[in-house]
């Protein structure tokens, strides 16, 4: 099939439906939000009408930044946790036969169609004190009495990264099915070890895929909101927690709207940073 | 084309619509209920499902108004809603459920229509803080339920009931608090003044509420969860993972008679008591009907009645009701309750949300 570039305004007329659907559902409602982070807020009431940047000076303080920066960290933590163990998973996955690869694809896919609610109380029992897999390593005699291992850090980060792992595995399933294998044949026959021609031509050769995969795992992890509540301290709760505060309890619409907008406008200026530092990379 | 007709409108149909018609008359209250009608609007879900249940159906058996029950969301959602309809002249319903901090917001523009509480000879019935004015002594509002949040333990890890609020500030009690994640809906402030400022007037000044906050901090290490949701501290409570915390009495009482673990105790200090109002919009027509439901549903009988099917506590005189100790000590108490200062969440709100939030947060 030949690509055309297209001629008369019809040729266009395929675009029109998704161009609505992304102007509906997203540029109206996004650009709302910006207009609302302007509002001014009515202490006792909702809100009206203006063009202020009190919402903007009030998010701008070593609290909210604390929140923010922690907000990032945490994202970043688990878009690299994810990549990590997805990228050796999902490499050795397509070296594996067709069927054990379905039973696998489906056992994911499966872990997606579960909530963030059901993958919060799960993970908050197998954590517990009472119910946890601790008392599991008690009667393996592993330890002397069973504990908590949460609400913690490390409880929050392996609920987002178990959430976020189907996801990073179906975008680099593609990339790695289609990974030319002479590729890892030749370095074989060059004489490197299975684990360096992993590391010294698959990972090379997927870079822009890895990218690609951190970004959108980043994102995915910076909007989540409830596991951060389930399974951490308060100091854990990420800026979406704080924002749900302000906008359902507070009612305080233009606060949220501008915590919001701020949030939005760091994840694009960081993966804008990305894709840049991505392109230099390869131009070196 | 009248082939059609026929089958259509078949043998079954038309007995069933005389059916309804014949039945539609042999009960004249609903036709008579057709004309005089309310909207009444309730807190969606267990509220709503409780009152439809027990309440209404009552309701227009006596006095012969149909009610049409609103599910109202909370939060101040609903708040939003009635302001928006009044000031275009309409009232999505004429009487509502408010809670007191809704109240004060909605007196702020005079939403609720002052009541003539000559046509509500049960208001007398009331406990007086239960009738909610305006500064300038107008009725806005007559309390509809009050409930209490009180401390709870879990009787396998706490063999004897705490007696005081001031458990909380225990160091014994490391990392096993549940406590309400917001500042408006624990009234944690007010707990803290009265269990040791003397009282919830302490409340009355920046300095005192600093104190409070700087007091409050203390509780912290011993705080293992802040809740939003209620099921989780309930579970955790029940199963021991969190032994102590901040709870809804009535809940708790329920989850210890179907053989848990648990107890709702009543500090020396006093429960917190929460409480809506029945409020009417200044848009609605039916002034007369909401003063025949607002009258009603304050007589004893019914509060008690409440009590029993919904586990609330009464807004009117214990002695008035026949509730029997058993059934009073399941929803309320006589120790004398903390009652939050809902005008610090109308004047302070936003100040005081960040106040808390750097306290638990950071």
């Amino acid at each position: 099939m030949r690509r055309e570039a297209p001629h008369r305004l019809a040729d266009y007329g395929p675009l029109f439906f998704p161009a609505m659907m992304l102007i509906v559902f997203f540029v109206v409602p996004f650009a709302t939000m910006i207009a609302v982070s302007f509002f001014q807020r009515q202490q006792g009431g909702f809100y009206v009408p203006a063009f202020e940047l009190a919402n903007y000076q009030r998010f701008l303080s070593l609290f909210f930044a604390n929140v923010l920066g922690f907000s990032l960290m945490l994202a970043i933590a688990v878009a690299v946790c994810c990549v990590v163990l997805a990228v050796p998973f999902t490499y050795l996955l397509t070296r594996m036969a067709r069927k054990v690869q379905v039973v696998w694809l489906v056992a994911l896919l499966s872990v997606l169609s579960l909530s963030e609610v059901i993958i919060g109380f799960a993970w908050s029992t197998l954590f517990s004190r009472t119910a946890g897999i601790t008392n599991l390593l008690v009667m393996a005699g592993l330890m002397s009495e069973a504990k908590a291992l949460l609400p913690s850090f490390g409880a929050v980060l392996t609920g987002m990264v178990y959430q976020a792992f189907p996801y990073t595995v179906l975008v680099l399933y593609p990339a790695l099915v289609r990974l030319d294998p002479t590729l890892t044949e030749a370095a074989r026959t060059l004489g490197a070890s299975p684990v360096k021609a992993f590391f010294t031509v698959v990972v090379p050769a997927l870079r822009n895929t890895i990218t690609a995969t951190l970004i959108m795992v980043f994102i995915f992890a910076l909007g989540s909101y409830l596991l951060p509540q389930i399974l951490g301290r308060p100091q854990h709760w990420t800026l979406s927690v704080l924002i749900t505060d302000q906008a359902i309890y507070q009612s305080n619409m233009p606060f949220a709207a501008a915590m919001a907008v701020f949030l939005v406008l760091v994840t694009l200026g960081l993966v804008a940073l990305t894709v840049i530092a991505g392109r230099k990379g390869e131009a070196a | 084309m009248t082939e059609f007709l026929k089958q259509t409108i078949g043998r079954r149909a038309v007995l069933g619509a005389g059916l309804a018609g014949v039945s539609m008359l042999a009960m004249p209250s609903i036709l008579r209920a057709q004309d005089k009608s309310l909207k009444v609007g309730v807190y969606g879900g267990y509220f709503k499902d409780s009152f439809d249940k027990n309440i209404f159906p009552e309701f227009t058996k006596a006095t012969g108004i149909a009610i049409e029950a609103i599910a109202e969301p909370t939060g101040e959602a609903w708040l939003v809603q009635l302001e928006q309809a009044a000031k275009a002249g309409q009232a999505p319903a004429d009487v509502s459920m408010m809670s007191q901090v809704a109240m004060l917001k909605g007196q702020a523009t005079e939403l609720w229509a002052p009541l003539d509480v000559a046509k509500i000879k049960n208001a007398s019935n009331l406990i007086d803080r239960f009738v909610n004015k305006y500064p300038d002594g107008r009725v806005a509002g007559i309390g509809a339920v009050s409930w209490y949040i009180t401390l709870v333990t879990n009787t396998d890890v706490y063999k004897e009931a705490p007696t005081s609020w001031a458990a909380f500030w225990d160091p014994a009690n490391a990392d096993k608090l549940g406590l309400l994640a917001l500042v408006s809906n624990s009234f944690l402030l007010e707990v803290t003044a009265k269990t040791y400022f003397g009282g919830t007037n302490a409340l009355d000044t920046e300095e005192g509420l600093e104190k409070a906050f700087a007091k409050l901090a203390e509780v912290k290490p011993n705080v293992r969860l802040w809740y939003r949701d209620e099921a989780q501290f309930e579970q955790a409570l029940k199963s021991g993972e969190i032994p102590m915390g901040q709870y809804y009495h009535d809940v708790t009482g329920l989850a210890a008679a179907d053989g848990n673990p648990v107890r709702s105790t009543f500090p020396k200090e006093g429960g917190i008591q929460d409480s809506g109002c029945w409020a009417l919009s200044r848009a609605s027509q039916k002034v007369e009907e909401a003063h025949i439901f607002i009258d009603y549903m304050s007589q004893a009988s019914i509060q008690a009645t409440l009590s029993r099917k919904v586990g609330t506590a009464p807004t009117v005189k214990r002695e008035l009701t026949d509730l029997t100790a058993e059934e009073f000590a399941a929803v309320s108490s006589d120790i004398e309750p903390i009652i939050p200062r809902y005008d610090l969440y109308q004047t302070k709100s936003d100040w005081l949300n960040q106040k808390w939030t750097e306290l638990i947060v950071g």
